[in-house]
């Protein structure tokens, strides 16, 4: 007969505050079936722990439910504690009462009602539980990490230095990501490009570490320790292996007229291109689209100059199977850009730049060798505005967030203009200074104080042309909402953060959640910030959302350790939650008639066929078999089955048979 | 019938609507606490006749709730659910039973407050149509067709 135990928590007040917790253990206890019924303050706490691993030795319990917050949460706490109070993990079960109950309703009597139902179900099912044992899979000791910024060569670097195999993949030419675009960094003000440059040969030249530039992730199938990945290789039309990266080719491509990417459009590229000087790896791709050759058929003119006759013109896309252990996504952001913005006239006028672009131009190697010169005309200018939160915390645009680092590079951006255009005047309009973090608010006290940035608190309406200048219209909160009008030779928006394209399809493939921003979600907003939902893939960087570098690199560190902590693993263990085909005696063998309609459902070919013979070696009888290696335990198999001959563990029909049962009916 | 609560069930999967309904909790927005919720690993896993099964114990009301299009944690088991739902459908509702009584939603991770939103709604639409008692006397007919046709 079942014996069970049932732990409700308070949670502090978060339960007690509006469910009568006694109430609920007082009525759960008079059911039958139930051995022991509690209330504690923290369940979750050790002598809370220490409650329930007691009570299934003294009431000799034969399951448990723990009647606290949501099994997303804790569910793994409590089934460990009743594994060490020597009950099998898999007969604990917990009644969500937190995040579905109390902190959904009101203080009343049918909030308590709820309650009392949410056990009572929990009660039903743990009943029909059964002792699983884990299953044990190998792990493929090989990571993965997408995109190749500087969470991504952080992570990489570091899985790599604990000895294990990384395979990392870039989308464009060349690694470095923003960060490689960018003049100095806050708040030190050294420059990026030194401290990110040397990170990148490392990661080229790393004995554990695969790069593959240019390339996409096309497919994912598996699951943790076990990914099958299929990566599109897109065909760069060269010969990596005769390519020198002399250049030539670059340098003779008779089509110079490409907005350079790199630059944000600030300059221009050739068709044959390496993205910029610094590229790891740094050889050149053909952009197809914008190939002479590729479009009319004719030109051929790198292939000539190539000295080493590396050019491939037929080179077609590779699509590499890789056997992976461990992802790290760390695909990063991308800012708002120009038609955003129509009030800020960002795209109508030539001298409306964004914070990338301002980068650029202040950048020793970008396109105007670090002068600070605007794009319309080349001038230097004389007043600059910036205007901070364009677009971010700005519900009406969609994006209600902190975009986090534009308060940072804001006041550095003001900063760089005024050390270069020292008779210049920056003033920059802001909603908040948001400067938390280890040296930030000295920093924009810095540009304040000592570099005399004209801060401005308040927001700009508008920005239009009158005799060649641009009026930038705000209001200067701090003087009574009065009225402000700057007339500037350039204007640079600190444009929004926002997820980088193609971020939801990758989610997709990746199965990982994400939110409506299109960032990936961690699997605990506090406590699992490098997880996903999805086992054996992490997230580091500014993928899940807008983060600084030293943000980004901390996470990446902790994504590595991650991976690492699964690599030191031999075989790991699953939990048992799939789903089986029954066997019975002979000549039935299975009550499944072999119709296989749950192959063609499986996203796992997990289903195989098992053949029963007789003596003679006849085969009697085909059914259905799963393979428990493979099986997620989605259960789409389970509900399709005809013959009713397949269920699934921990959800088997009668379980939720009896939840329903259960919570409809009175007790 | 202005006291009366009705009884709802709602089948959602682990990964997106359960979720969802965990940041409704976490984000405090309140709604109906008719509501409960039992969780499945997909919707794919949801077999029909549950359907059928919380009817004949009372329920007044269901909402199945997984992930959006695409977004399925195994890849394709809400497509399952929405393909036996649309084949479902149409048995239901000729069998005569209310198919106004049933919420067929997707409610992600992050939709705390729409989860609030499509039970909220579908509380106050259950509330109007009143009690389910026409589901009993549709069994209990067929039942006595069936004695009486020996």
């Amino acid at each position: 007969m079942a014996r069970i135990g049932v732990f409700v928590c308070h949670c502090g007040e978060n339960i007690s505050a509006t469910v009568d917790c006694g109430k609920v253990a007082e009525t759960i206890g008079n059911l039958k079936h139930v051995a022991y019924s509690t209330e504690y303050k923290y369940m979750c706490s050790d002598p809370g722990q220490t409650l329930i691993k007691d009570a299934i030795k003294e009431h000799n319990l034969t399951g448990v439910v723990v009647s606290a917050c949501s099994p997303r949460m804790h569910e793994p706490t409590f089934r460990k504690a009743c594994a060490e109070g020597g009950l099998n993990p898999f007969l604990c079960e917990m009644a969500n009462l937190r995040e579905h109950c109390s902190w959904v309703h009101e203080k009343n009597e049918l909030t308590t009602e709820k309650a009392i139902d949410i056990v009572r179900t929990q009660v039903e099912k743990v009943k029909l539980n059964s002792a699983l044992q884990p299953i044990k899979v190998p792990v493929t000791k090989t990571a993965m990490v997408i995109g190749g910024g500087i969470a991504g060569i952080q992570s990489a670097l570091d899985i790599a230095n604990t000895g294990h195999k990384v395979i990392m993949i870039e989308r464009s030419p060349s690694i470095g990501g923003h960060m490689s675009q960018l003049s100095e960094t806050f708040p030190t003000l050294d420059c990026s490009q030194c401290i990110l440059t040397p990170r990148m040969v490392e990661v080229a030249q790393h004995p554990n570490i695969t790069l593959y530039t240019y390339a996409e992730v096309e497919s994912v199938e598996g699951f943790i320790g076990n990914f099958k990945v299929k990566v599109r290789k897109k065909a760069k039309s060269l010969d990596e292996k005769a390519c020198t990266g002399c250049g030539l080719c670059t340098t003779k491509c008779p089509q110079k007229k490409i907005p350079n990417e790199f630059e944000q459009g600030m300059g221009m590229r050739p068709a044959i291109y390496v993205p910029f000087p610094q590229a790891v790896p740094n050889r050149p791709v053909i952009d197809r689209e914008n190939c002479t050759y590729y479009i009319k058929g004719k030109c051929k003119i790198c292939e000539i100059v190539c000295p080493t006759k590396a050019i491939r013109f037929d080179q077609p896309d590779e699509i590499l199977e890789l056997e992976i252990g461990a992802i790290v996504v760390a695909t990063g952001f991308d800012i708002k850009h120009a038609d955003f913005f129509p009030e800020y006239g960002h795209g109508r006028y030539k001298d409306i730049i964004d914070g990338l672009q301002f980068e650029r131009l202040a950048s020793a190697s970008g396109p105007t060798a670090g002068v600070i010169k605007r794009p319309s005309d080349g001038e230097i200018p004389k007043n600059i505005v910036f205007i901070a939160c364009a677009g971010s915390r700005d519900p009406a645009k969609g994006i209600a967030y902190c975009s986090k680092i534009c308060c940072m590079y804001t006041a550095k951006h003001a900063m760089l203009y005024k050390h270069k255009v020292h008779e210049g005047k920056a003033h920059v309009f802001y909603m908040d200074i948001r400067s938390g973090g280890k040296n930030y608010d000295e920093f924009v006290r810095r540009a304040i104080e000592e570099d005399h940035v004209n801060y401005i608190r308040g927001r700009v309406s508008t920005v239009f042309e009158r005799d060649g200048k641009l009026i930038v219209k705000g209001v200067d909160t701090l003087l009574g909402a009065q009225q402000v009008e700057i007339v500037a030779d350039m204007v640079v928006l600190a444009t929004a953060g926002v997820a980088s394209s193609g971020a939801e399809d990758l989610a997709q493939k990746l199965h990982v959640s994400y939110d409506s921003h299109k960032f990936f979600a961690e699997a605990h907003p506090k406590l699992k910030p490098v997880e996903t939902n999805t086992a054996g893939i992490f997230l580091a960087g500014a993928c899940q959302n807008p983060k600084d570098i030293p943000d980004a690199v901390s996470q990446a560190s902790g994504a590595a350790v991650k991976v690492a902590a699964l690599f030191s693993q031999s075989e790991l263990t699953r939990e048992p939650l799939v789903a089986i085909v029954n066997r019975t005696s002979p000549p039935t063998y299975s009550t499944c008639v072999g119709c296989f309609m749950c192959q063609s459902v499986c996203p796992y070919q997990a289903i195989e066929r098992e053949e029963f013979k007789a003596r003679d070696g006849k085969v009697v009888k085909t059914v259905a078999k799963i393979n428990e290696g493979l099986c997620q335990g989605c259960g789409t198999c389970v509900a399709l089955c005809r013959s009713k001959s397949i269920d699934l563990l921990g959800y088997s029909n009668t379980q939720v048979y009896a939840e329903v049962v259960a919570l409809l009916n009175e007790y | 019938m202005s006291d009366f609560e009705p009884k709802i069930v709602a089948f959602v999967c682990n990964w997106c609507t359960y979720a969802g309904a965990d940041l409704t909790g976490t984000s405090r927005i309140k709604y109906a606490s008719n509501v409960k919720i039992i969780r499945f690993p997909c919707t794919g896993r949801i077999d029909f006749m549950l359907l059928l099964k919380a009817f004949s114990n009372g329920a007044d009301g269901i909402i199945v709730s997984g992930c959006h299009p695409n977004d399925c944690h195994y890849t394709s088991g809400n497509f399952h659910a929405k393909r036996r739902w649309i084949m479902f459908k149409e048995l239901m509702d000729f069998m005569g039973i209310d198919m106004s009584r049933i919420t067929f939603s997707w409610v992600s991770a992050a939709e705390g407050a729409r989860w609030a939103e499509v039970v909220n709604t579908t509380v106050t639409r259950i509330r109007e149509l009143g009690p389910y008692v026409s589901y009993k006397e549709l069994v209990n007919k067929s039942v006595e067709e069936e004695v009486k046709n020996g």
